[in-house]
């Protein structure tokens, strides 16, 4: 930054407009292949799922393959009970995650925010799971969780629990044992990004603050929380897309198992669609699903002003 | 923004401190940033050891002998890594990893400097829609996708090519490395580059040398989490690729898991596997990690 400055200042600016030489050709140009891209791997299956969400589609039996109507809808809404249970599992699964996540992290990001001997190294082994995949979060967790060698087997040594305990397969366990494994994961996000909106909050307010005899939680509520409002609206919001999205780790993990214990709705629709190749049903759900991601984007978008903010 | 906020507060910092000391002795009341030493360590050791136990789980399961039940990797066996490599393929997994990888970072980076030099430096017609379009396919997940998709790679002949994967991990990645790199680019003062064109540069040459140097954090960061994301990602690969020979390490972990008896030391020595790339990248950008992501991510 300071050699920019630097630079900048060396030669008297040009009488130039911005881009006035530049041809009209040339943004259009530059934005080409992303557009592209995007237009045939995301906006073009996104239309043609709406298409098939309203026709029998299945390759696996072809001879009633056609239009449907709503039908498809009307099967979700009215006839099939795995579809609401994967709806509140995936809401269970998105406020538990979220409020778990943002809570831990925002304690951990206001602790590593500290001076202390270590902090450096600290603040890399706290963040480390973050860059941990979703397939190898689960492998750890399968190692953890299995019931012969797994935790439970040390924590029985010591008198704790029964011998041969599998949390992953026992429907009483496997809804704190899956969020336990996906926290582990999901806690260093927030706890980044609100580091990060932390190093910017000036230091004299809190010294304003403590001559005026605030106390550091009285500091924390009244200069901290305000200052990190935004960010942590915005990553809360995002988070929640993403668990709602994310399939990899319940995939692997449980397999939306034991019984549909923890299937979410993507979930459902990736077995409809890989196992049971319904893929006109499946481009149903896929729709719904469509619908409670734009409700969340429509509110990203307000809340991060777009239109106001872009220049 | 990020950064701007720290240069304009950090010439204001040290007049107060140097007032401080006799305050301090006052009450024993602590500055903000002096919080006791137990409130610090007590909770991070805590939260470490919930972070640090599964990775030292892994490596145990990896590295003692089979049927050993010890809690200490001792004798230290590498008969694991031997067979997951080997026997498993995850030689062949490893680079076909790699080449996803790589591919899909050069791809992103490229693709993204062009579109987001575009929005950082231009105004014209489309700009507002493709700005909502980055932001609404933020919301867009692939894994909703995986039938048409597939369907489109069907009818280009790409099923069962790595060409498949890197064109899905590129285009899902897109969206994000754009806009951090308008919001580098922007970061970059116009009048630089115009100084360039009065030395003679047209626009491409006066980017490449005045301001590509300065993106090299940016890129950086952008291009690792590119790579990181397309290693780490897993769907994609198990749809599109049914060949064995063409798979990649997640989706060989997964068929590890899924297996009927679940070998766990071949498990372990594979999850390590997957992580060395990883740690060995993110240790590099880490210090790139906290202001450039939230100055992109969060603060649009």
């Amino acid at each position: 930054m300071a050699q920019a400055a630097a630079v900048a200042k060396q030669p008297a600016p040009p009488p130039r407009r911005r881009g006035s030489a530049t041809p009209r050709r040339l943004p259009y140009l530059l934005i080409a292949p992303a557009g592209l891209l995007m237009l045939g791997f995301i906006a073009y299956p996104v239309l043609s799922v709406f298409y098939y969400s309203l026709q029998d589609y299945n390759p696996t039996k072809p001879w009633r393959n056609g239009f449907a109507g709503f039908d498809n809808f009307v099967h979700a809404f009215t006839e099939d009970p795995q579809f609401w249970d994967t709806l509140v599992f995936s809401a269970k699964w998105v406020v538990v995650e979220v409020g778990l996540q943002l809570l831990l992290g925002l304690a951990l990001a206001l602790i590593v925010n500290q001076s202390f001997v270590g902090r450096s190294l600290g603040r890399a082994m706290v963040f480390s799971p973050w860059a941990v995949s979703g397939v190898l979060t689960s492998a750890i967790w399968v190692l953890l969780y299995n019931s012969q060698t797994g935790i439970t087997r040390y924590l029985a040594d010591m008198g704790i629990g029964e011998y041969g305990t599998s949390w992953l397969s026992d429907t009483s366990t496997v809804f704190p044992a899956t969020v336990v494994a996906d926290l582990w994961r999901g806690v260093p996000f927030f706890a980044i990004l609100i580091l990060a909106d932390l190093q910017s909050v000036s230091k004299d307010l809190y010294e304003a603050a403590e001559v005026d005899g605030a106390s550091r939680f009285q500091q924390f509520l009244n200069i901290t929380l305000p200052h990190l409002k935004d960010a942590i609206i915005l990553s809360t919001l995002l988070r929640a897309v993403w668990e709602f999205n994310n399939v990899d780790l319940l995939y692997t993990l449980t397999g939306g198992g034991p019984a549909g214990e923890t299937t979410t709705l993507p979930l459902y629709i990736a077995n409809t669609s890989v196992d049971a190749h319904n893929f006109g049903y499946a481009s149903a759900l896929t729709t719904v699903a469509f619908m409670i991601l734009l409700f969340f984007s429509m509110v990203y978008l307000r809340l991060s002003k777009f239109g106001g903010g872009d220049k | 923004m990020i950064t701007k906020d720290i240069d304009t507060v950090a010439p204001a910092a040290p007049a107060p401190v140097a007032d401080e000391p006799p305050r301090r002795p006052r009450k024993g009341r602590r500055a903000w940033d002096e919080a006791p030493r137990w409130q610090i360590y007590l909770p991070l050791g805590i939260y470490l050891l919930f972070t640090l136990v599964p990775f030292y789980w892994i490596l145990l399961f990896a590295l003692r002998e089979p049927g050993s039940s010890s809690l200490v990797p001792w004798p230290i066996t590498f008969e694991h890594f031997d067979k997951v490599w080997n026997e498993r393929s995850f030689g062949t997994y490893f680079e076909n990893s790699v080449y996803v990888g790589l591919a899909t970072l050069v791809m992103t980076t490229i693709v993204a400097l062009a579109g987001g030099y575009a929005l950082a430096r231009f105004d014209f017609k489309v700009k507002r829609v493709f700005m909502l379009a980055l932001l609404c396919s933020q919301f867009v997940p692939g894994a909703l996708l995986l039938v048409p998709l597939f369907q489109i790679f069907a009818n280009l002949q790409l099923i069962n090519s790595l060409v498949s994967v890197i064109i899905a991990e590129t285009v899902f990645q897109l969206p994000l490395s754009i806009i951090l790199i308008s919001g580098f680019i922007r970061n970059v003062p116009y009048s630089l580059e115009e100084a360039a064109w009065v030395d003679g540069c047209n626009r491409f040459t006066g980017f490449r040398v005045v301001v590509l140097p300065l993106l090299r954090p940016g890129l950086i960061a952008v291009g690792s989490f590119a790579f990181v994301h397309s290693w780490n990602h897993f769907l994609f690969a198990l749809m599109f690729l049914s060949n064995q020979e063409k798979q990649t390490i997640p989706v060989g972990l997964n068929s590890l898991m899924s297996a009927d008896s679940v070998d766990l030391g071949a498990l372990a020595a594979g999850g390590i596997i997957a992580a060395v790339p990883v740690v060995i990248v993110f240790a590099f950008i880490q210090k790139w990690l906290i202001t450039g992501f939230s100055a992109g991510a969060v603060k649009g």
